[in-house]
């Protein structure tokens, strides 16, 4: 089965009938267009390439046009990939929707995180600090970063402050709360990567322990 | 994309806000029990009234929440309720107070006469 192009809403809670609060980001999932299938015989291996079917027209480069065209789709913003088998059925200029995933449990997010900025080794890290006060003249600092005379440098991947977020995260297994197929809606239990409104990807979790 | 959240959130709406702070009001909270009758456990509901003042409404949608506060035997008790609750079977308003404010934490430094609330007929 392949995936799907989303958009984050937003988040809220939901109740159980026993009372129990359950926070569910509300994902606007689909529906995408296959824009091309890839198969073992021409590329090597099986995918399909799939476009988020825009509310707005989107304007394309002609070279892109042309890639549209032969799918017989409208073109889309958005193209992201998703492995499929070899038997799977689905063809250039099909539909997908929420509603792939009807019976599925589990679904893997995958979407860019929030840039944070330059962030300190506290931050980005997890380091311990120093101690704020009694004298204490270690505060935020990262500290040692190395050796002397040996090996007279800094090790390549040395935690340093630097750019932290707007990274490509995935959450794997998270809960299918709900579907909404009129509006194109999938709940999902638990925070999803990124702000409301960045895109995301979404598939069905790898069935573990059978 | 906030009117879609609404749309979701709607279908689990269970009631109205029917009151405003400053109002006295009884809140009927459903308690599960879990009790052992001839060895066995046995999970019993009873409903149990939580009467006082609501000194603050937050939020929207699901995620709305009042809190009471109210004197239990001369120590003073705070009880925020998501108000979407199924947990509370039913909310009743005692009496109606007059008060210019939306918050009224200011009552939690006030005791006796100070913390009274006057009544607003309507």
């Amino acid at each position: 089965m392949a995936g799907l192009i989303g958009r984050k809403l937003g988040m809220t809670q939901l109740y159980e009938d026993n009372g129990t609060v359950i926070p569910v980001t509300i994902i606007e999932a689909g529906p995408c267009v296959v824009v091309q299938r890839k198969s073992v015989e021409k590329d090597g291996y099986e995918s399909v390439q799939l476009g988020l079917v825009p509310k707005k027209k989107v304007k394309v480069t002609k070279p892109m046009m042309g890639h549209f065209k032969k799918a017989g789709v409208q073109p889309t913003k958005v193209l992201k990939e998703f492995r499929v088998e070899k038997e799977s059925p689905l063809k250039a200029g099909d539909k997908l929707t929420v509603e792939i995933f009807k019976d599925v449990k589990f679904v893997d997010v995958t979407g860019t995180s929030k840039g944070k900025g330059f962030q300190g080794v506290i931050k980005r890290h997890g380091f311990a600090g120093g101690r704020a006060s009694h004298g204490s003249m270690f505060h935020r600092a990262p500290g040692s970063i190395g050796q002397a005379a040996f090996p007279s440098r800094v090790f390549p991947g040395k935690k340093l402050p630097g750019r932290m977020g707007g990274d490509t995260v995935t959450v794997r297994r998270m809960k299918v709360v709900k579907i909404v197929p009129e509006k194109n809606l999938l709940l999902v239990k638990g925070s999803v990567p990124g702000s409301r409104g960045g895109y995301i990807y979404i598939k069905a979790s790898k069935v573990r322990g059978k | 994309m906030d009117q879609l959240i609404k749309e979701v959130e709607k279908e689990y709406l269970r009631r109205k806000l029917n009151f405003s702070p400053g109002d006295t009001v009884k809140v009927h909270v459903k308690v599960r029990e879990k009790k052992f009758e001839k060895k066995k456990e046995v999970v019993k509901e009873r409903i149990q009234i939580f009467e006082g003042i609501v000194i603050a409404i937050r939020g929207s949608g699901t995620r709305q929440t009042f809190t009471v506060r109210k004197i239990s035997s001369g120590i003073a008790v705070e009880r925020i309720f998501p108000l979407q609750s199924p947990n509370i079977e039913k909310i009743e308003v005692v009496r109606r107070g007059k008060v210019r404010r939306a918050k009224l934490y200011y009552l939690r430094e006030k005791v006796g006469k100070d913390a009274k609330i006057k009544e607003r007929f309507c």
